[in-house]
């Protein structure tokens, strides 16, 4: 370091000070950094709940400790993977890869249509350098070998050179590259896809229109219109489960499916195998049991008939789920329980010990009064909030039972499986395939290939020389100049 | 035969497996024991008779190849009990990181004489198999229906191979580093001088790494795809996958400190020792203390 204070600094100016900043972002060091730093910035979202996967983790930190919570979120720290400052690496990342993969990618271009350096007047100092005495064949045998092994070839008055191996920084550029590729893909994606869950029981038909999802999230560019026409409905849902561990087996949703055309077609959904309809795929995602029951008042009028979703809480499908009636009066609520194998334990009460509907049973409580669903908060479709409502009963019923309360009376007809399915579409994914594809071959190249350089010159006796240079990989070279001398010298 | 008898002849193996390591361990404790002894009369170098511990290495290698054979047949049986293939849980993995990790070893050791690492090599195998059958066993189970996919085969036995190679290459630059601090103070110890420079080491770590990132990279290509079409998105920061891409990051960033910058010696073997720590720790904290999609039946 020299003295700054004595020596008298030119004025930079902006245009210098933007050409400093760029040389300093485009520097491999500053790369290198850059990317140390994605990696260290990626650490909390893997060990902090994300909104985007387990909101329900998130709610909860909110409810153990607000101040710590709130400045967690102030940080982005549930949304790590779209915060500013994590946006704010890649982005600058990926400035700095292409300033330094474009100048080199013009640069390598020329170079690989230039023809090779001439030969040097020195060969002696060269790798793998042989004398021997030729026969005046050499150096249209060279041209031979040079062509059939792909060589670029400068022919010059009694001596020839040829090059090879421009395959490795070509891959390399091609790696990098193809990582913009796949940034891309990814906001393409993020941008114009969406992504929606509803949930159907068996029976039902799913439309795909905005109002058929429970949950529905578009990119920033898009909106209901991309939805394209195409309807589900569930025939039937087969789950197989081993009798011995209880683990499930095998997710079978048998399904009609209506296209575009109105063609209808009877598919079958799996989990490693969803449907695609045009640009949306179909995924089964989860699935649980809805039981069906019928609510009548007490001179016998129906107040709600149907399936109920229910919320698997284990793996044996002991689910949660509430059921309200908000046309009786005064309004109703079941807190339920369902289990498709009941059993009873001394600790935990009602069980469920296997996932399929061996025993099932429904159990309850009736709550009495105001359900709360005019006051504009959203309510959980599994939850009654009862703050405003008596507890009048409390029973369980198998498939086909009744239960009679002052007031009314509630049938448990019997259970349907119930189906979340995902609707994806990601317009991105294919560049970001195709990209990744590309960055591995470029990958593959940029490690095994190797430059090298080949001469060969007769000298004015009949003499002739040999010899190469390898940028990388000098074991190899030696390998082929002796190839090279034993096919100039003809004998194979 | 029945799924239960390949169980039970899996489990046999596996211990069997595990009996052969540990008499590999003693063999090779024996060996560098008979290279540390320094012969009466001081540390004369030229009379040091290496003879006794080149021996004990000849049995120790094949010791190890006989226990990685047996891993393998009881990983294979364990693929039979299962009636897929055996990568289905935590277990499953520990055993078959560990016949990747000895793979590594015995395969490298055609090219290069690392039979000084021997000790520790069957040392490490022995404490993975042993929390495996320990801590981790489960019986053999059907898969679950995410699993249920070819890319299951692809994506593991790819991921689980990276990760033998990956921490095969930080115990070389484990050994590295001990070495090189060795030589900066007191100077290489007289036991010591069997074991290769320190700029092989240096370049030998580096080969590994640059050898399995390919073989990483289309690892973590291939569960995008599967992720794809399991879960609708290939790409979800589940932490599993999170932690993938630092250690891939971590990977690229050291190729290009390495080979762009030209780092050498002590600053390319810290690096490369926290990238391996980040796939330890993907494997390890995510599986048990992690949540996400990863997680699967208990481990």
């Amino acid at each position: 370091m020299k003295n700054n204070k004595e020596i008298d600094l030119p004025e930079i100016g902006a245009r210098g000070l933007a050409r400093f900043a760029w040389r300093q972002l485009t520097s491999m060091r500053t790369a290198l950094i850059l990317l140390m730093l994605l990696a260290i910035a990626s650490i909390p979202g893997s060990l902090m709940p994300q909104r985007n996967q387990n909101p329900m983790a998130v709610r909860e930190y909110f409810a153990n400790d607000p101040t710590l919570a709130k400045w967690i979120d102030r940080l982005s720290g549930f949304d790590v993977f779209s915060a500013p400052w994590f946006s704010a690496i890649y982005i600058l990342l990926f400035i700095s890869l292409i300033g330094c993969v474009l100048p080199r990618t013009f640069e390598h271009l020329k170079l690989v249509r230039a023809k090779p350096p001439t030969t040097p007047k020195n060969l002696q100092k060269l790798q793998g350098y042989t004398l021997f005495n030729g026969n005046g064949e050499e150096l249209a045998r060279a041209h031979e070998f040079f062509r059939k092994n792909h060589f670029r070839i400068r022919e010059q008055e009694g001596s020839i050179s040829a090059e090879k191996g421009y395959v490795r920084e070509s891959g390399n550029l091609l790696f990098h590259l193809s990582l913009i590729l796949v940034l891309i893909g990814v906001s393409i994606g993020s941008l114009f896809g969406m992504r929606g869950d509803a949930i159907i029981v068996t029976g039902e038909r799913f439309i795909n229109l905005a109002t058929s999802y429970d949950a529905l999230t578009y990119g920033k560019l898009t909106d209901e219109k991309s939805l394209n026409t195409f309807s589900v409905r569930l025939d039937k849902f087969v789950a197989q489960y081993d009798p011995i561990t209880n683990s499930p087996l095998d997710y079978s949703a048998f399904v009609t499916t209506e296209d575009e055309e109105g063609n209808l077609l009877e598919r079958v959904i799996k989990v490693n195998s969803p449907l695609t309809f045009g640009s949306s795929r179909v995924y089964l995602q989860a699935n649980g049991y809805a039981p069906v029951v019928t609510v009548r008042d007490e001179i016998g009028n129906v107040n709600f008939q149907g399936p109920v979703t229910f919320l698997p809480q284990d793996s044996n499908l002991r689910s949660i789920g509430s059921i309200k009636v908000p046309e009786a009066s005064p309004q109703l609520g079941f807190v339920s329980s369902f289990v498709p194998t009941y059993q009873r334990d001394p600790q935990a009460g009602a069980v469920s010990v296997y996932p399929e509907l061996l025993r099932p049973r429904l159990l309850f409580s009736i709550w009495e009064g105001d359900l709360g669903l005019d006051t504009g908060v959203p309510q959980s479709i599994y939850k009654i909030d009862t703050t405003a409502m008596t507890r009048i009963a409390l029973d369980s019923l198998s498939p086909g039972e009744r239960f009679d309360f002052t007031g009314g009376s509630i049938t448990f007809e019997k259970v349907e499986p119930w189906i979340n399915l995902a609707v994806v579409r990601d317009p991105g994914k294919t560049y970001s395939l195709i990209g990744g594809i590309l960055a591995l071959a470029g990958l593959l190249a940029s490690l095994f290939g190797f430059r090298r350089r080949i001469w060969l010159r007769v000298l004015s006796d009949g003499q002739v020389e040999i010899a190469g240079l390898a940028k990388n990989n000098s074991a190899a070279l030696d390998i082929q100049l002796g190839d090279f001398e034993r096919f100039v010298r003809g004998d194979k | 035969m029945t799924q239960t008898a390949w169980a039970y002849l899996s489990n046999n193996f596996i211990y069997s497996a595990m009996g052969v390591f540990a008499l590999t361990l003693v063999v090779h404790a024996f060996e560098t024991a008979w290279a540390v002894r320094v012969p009466a009369g001081g540390t004369d170098l030229q009379k040091m008779d290496y003879s006794k511990a080149e021996k004990a290495a000849r049995i120790g290698t094949s010791l190890m190849s006989l226990a990685f054979i047996l891993l393998f047949v009881g990983i294979i049986a364990r693929g039979f009990a299962n009636g897929h293939v055996p990568w289905g849980n935590m277990y499953e993995f520990s055993i078959t990181g560990a016949l990747a990790f000895v793979g590594a070893y015995l395969i490298a050791l055609r090219k290069y004489d690392l039979r000084w690492l021997g000790l520790f090599i069957s040392l490490a195998a022995l404490l993975t198999l042993g929390t495996a059958v320990t801590l981790l066993y489960r019986d053999s189970a059907p898969l679950v229906p995410a699993l249920n996919s070819a890319w299951l085969i692809i994506h593991v036995i790819t991921a689980v191979i990276s990760g033998g190679v990956f921490l095969f290459s930080n115990i070389i630059a484990g050994a590295f580093l001990y070495l090189d601090s060795r030589e900066r103070g007191l100077g290489r110890p007289a036991w010591a001088d069997r074991l290769p420079s320190l700029d092989f080491l240096d370049q030998l770590s580096y080969r590994l790494v640059a050898f399995v990132f390919p073989l990483w990279t289309f690892s973590v290509i291939a569960g995008a795809i599967w992720a794809e079409s399991a879960w609708g998105r290939y790409w979800g920061w589940d932490p599993k996958e999170t932690w993938a891409f630092i250690t891939w990051v971590a990977y690229a960033a050291y190729l290009h400190a390495r080979v762009t910058i030209g780092w050498k010696g002590r600053r390319a073997a810290w690096l490369c020792l926290f990238a391996g720590s980040t796939f330890l720790f993907n494997y390890i904290y995510v599986n048990v203390w992690g949540t996400g999609k990863h997680t699967y039946s208990g481990l």
